[in-house]
């Protein structure tokens, strides 16, 4: 059984259609990335997944539960987190606070004190800042905080929105070692990226989306492999020139 | 890994709060009760809870609300009528045979109904108006405001309110003073009662800031989207924080009828609201310490420092020019318009008094890297 199911997602805005009725699976312990282009609604469907926009059909299967009328607190507790795109840490609070507030539904809280350890073992960063403000830390160590802050939910399901937006090649590079680490830890990973090209040698399994639509699926070597991934996302000419 | 913080402001801030209450204490015994300061002391510390509690939801919260007035309203009225006198009812009550409520309770009880009547009528309007953002939240607030004072001087609820007739007779801070037989005062507590008061109910807020209620609420302020990202319930956050905020303006309201020594409805206009806010920037937006202290100097600034110059002043046989009645409010928004561009977060921006010390350590680690 799939960690998260989604059968026939359909969502609307003001009367334009989102998604179009998408379906994928997400399985235990995997990588799985969606790419596509600006408006392929990527984002759209982790919104939907993680409960800040209702679909107006298709249904979300959590562990065979289905999710798909839960609220995003109940979601959030049900073990999905979300790393929302641009980063969103919250600049007025310190890192510790930040992280914290990830831990808002948790009620253990000999526990949290452990896992903000565990969070400062995985991004040293962090600890050295950790009672800076959010808003003095460089995109990277945002997007460290983000992370952490979404583990801090203690998930089974992380989902990231675009972590490499606006990052230097460099510290892309560091954001893509750490969903490697989460998935060592036994995390599982769903990964929207328009950075198709590190997502896709990152992932264990990949689908593409192309205006509201899946349009295809594959390991994430295959669609390496495949001309036409390669032709619209990787920016290497095949026989035509590449779209403009 | 546990980072500690020094703990060296925190003790230095409770010394010093302890030493202003015993200053406090102590100037009442010693100056005469008429002094232009303890009129400033009364009023500040009444403004300073109001300010505080606008600051919970304007500050802490990001919730942009211009209702203080409304429920401080609320709140002296809701104390004036379970504290007159029965003995004083029938003539304050004088066009409505004596009122319809007909016991009183004790003072501290109809402090807490003050804050319960306010936080209720909160919980009500916030369950429409919390859905709106910031500059809409306001306007209907404000509106809100507006329509409990009208509701307040209506003839038809005077039984109970007394129409646009004041409430009076009702205990005041000056009752809180000691006497012997004759009625001579031996112990002075009207400042300090009031000090008090506002002292726990700022406490009470600043524990909840300090909770983990606290940082989602200001997790909120900071991210909406984020926050609910994170598990946060917008609404119920935001419901919890306009209720408290709200409860603590009523039991301002409470502190302002005994400060006034009467109730009128018609006095909490929207220009209160607007002082307070003004206390609330000029402090800073999100900081406690900051608001508690603008208080103290705008009234000190609005009834006292200032007087002067609304009376002709002569040096010598040079009459000043400019002074006369009137022009204290012209350099009184001079200073604000000059606090505004130079402190443009506010005296304290968002740190506390206790902040202050280790953020001048921090700097000095940070330059050091």
């Amino acid at each position: 059984m799939s960690l998260l199911k989604v059968t026939n997602l359909v969502v609307s805005y003001g009367g334009i259609e989102a998604l179009k009725g998408i379906s994928f699976e997400v399985e235990q312990g995997q990588i799985v990335t969606l790419i596509g282009a600006n408006g392929a609604g990527k984002s759209t469907t982790l919104r939907t997944i993680s409960g800040l926009v209702a679909p107006r059909d298709g249904r979300i299967y959590f562990e065979g539960r289905d999710i798909t009328d839960y609220n995003t607190q109940k979601i959030v507790e049900t073990g999905i987190a979300m790393v929302p795109e641009g980063r969103r840490v919250f600049p007025n609070l310190t890192v510790l606070e930040n992280l914290r507030i990830g831990a808002y539904l948790r009620k253990d809280k000999e526990v949290i004190e452990e896992d903000i350890n565990y969070v400062y073992d995985l991004f040293p960063r962090l600890k050295e800042r950790s009672w800076q403000l959010a808003g003095t830390l460089s995109g990277g160590e945002q997007q460290m905080l983000a992370v952490g802050r979404a583990v801090m939910t203690r998930p089974k399901l992380i989902m990231m929105d675009e972590p490499s937006l606006g990052l230097a090649p460099l510290v892309v590079k560091d954001i893509f070692r750490i969903i490697q680490t989460l998935k060592g830890t036994g995390m599982t990973v769903l990964l929207i990226e328009q950075n198709a090209n590190a997502a896709l040698h990152a992932c264990d399994y990949a689908y593409v989306m192309e205006t509201g639509r899946i349009t295809m699926t594959g390991t994430g070597d295959e669609l390496l492999a495949s001309e036409a991934i390669q032709e619209a996302y990787l920016g290497k000419q095949a026989d035509k020139p590449a779209r403009s | 890994m546990k980072t500690t913080k020094s703990k060296a402001p925190m003790i230095v801030t409770i010394v010093v709060i302890a030493a202003i209450y015993a200053a406090v204490f102590i100037a009442e015994q010693i100056l005469p009760p008429t002094s232009m300061l303890f009129t400033v002391l009364k009023k500040g510390a009444t403004y300073a809870l109001v300010a505080v509690s606008m600051n919970l939801l304007n500050g802490f919260t990001g919730i942009f609300s211009l209702g203080q007035a409304g429920f401080m309203l609320i709140g002296a009225y809701v104390y004036g009528i379970f504290t007159i006198p029965l003995e004083a009812r029938p003539q304050v009550y004088q066009y409505f045979d004596g009122g319809l409520v007909q016991f009183t309770v004790p003072l501290v009880i109809a402090m807490i109904f003050s804050g319960l009547a306010a936080a209720f009528f909160a919980f009500l309007i916030g369950l429409p108006v919390l859905r709106l953002k910031s500059d809409y939240l306001a306007i209907a607030t404000l509106g809100f405001a507006e329509i409990i004072r009208a509701i307040f001087q209506w003839n038809g609820l005077g039984p109970v309110t007394n129409g646009s007739n004041m409430l009076r007779s009702f205990p005041t801070f000056n009752d809180f003073n000691i006497t012997d037989g004759q009625g001579n005062v031996t112990v002075y507590l009207s400042t300090l009662v009031p000090f008090i008061m506002s002292g726990v109910c700022i406490l009470l807020i600043v524990l909840l800031i300090h909770s983990s209620y606290g940082r989602a609420l200001k997790a909120i302020r900071d991210d909406e989207v984020a926050a609910e990202a994170m598990g946060i319930n917008l609404a119920h956050h935001k419901r919890l924080a306009f209720c408290v905020s709200s409860f603590f303006a009523g039991v301002g309201g409470a502190m302002l009828a005994m400060y006034q020594t009467t109730v009128q409805a018609k006095s909490f206009t929207s220009a209160m609201t607007y002082e307070i806010l003004l206390i609330v920037v000029i402090g800073g937006i999100g900081s406690v310490t900051g608001s508690v202290l603008s208080s103290f100097l705008f009234v000190a600034c609005s009834e006292w420092w200032l007087r002067f110059l609304d009376e002709k002043q002569m040096i010598g046989d040079f009459e000043v020019p400019l002074l006369r009645n009137g022009f204290r409010l012209v350099v009184f928004s001079l200073i604000i318009m000059i606090v505004v561009l130079f402190f443009r977060r506010g005296i304290m921006g968002d740190r506390e008094l206790w902040d202050l010390k280790f953020s001048g350590k921090e700097r000095k680690r940070r330059a050091k890297e």
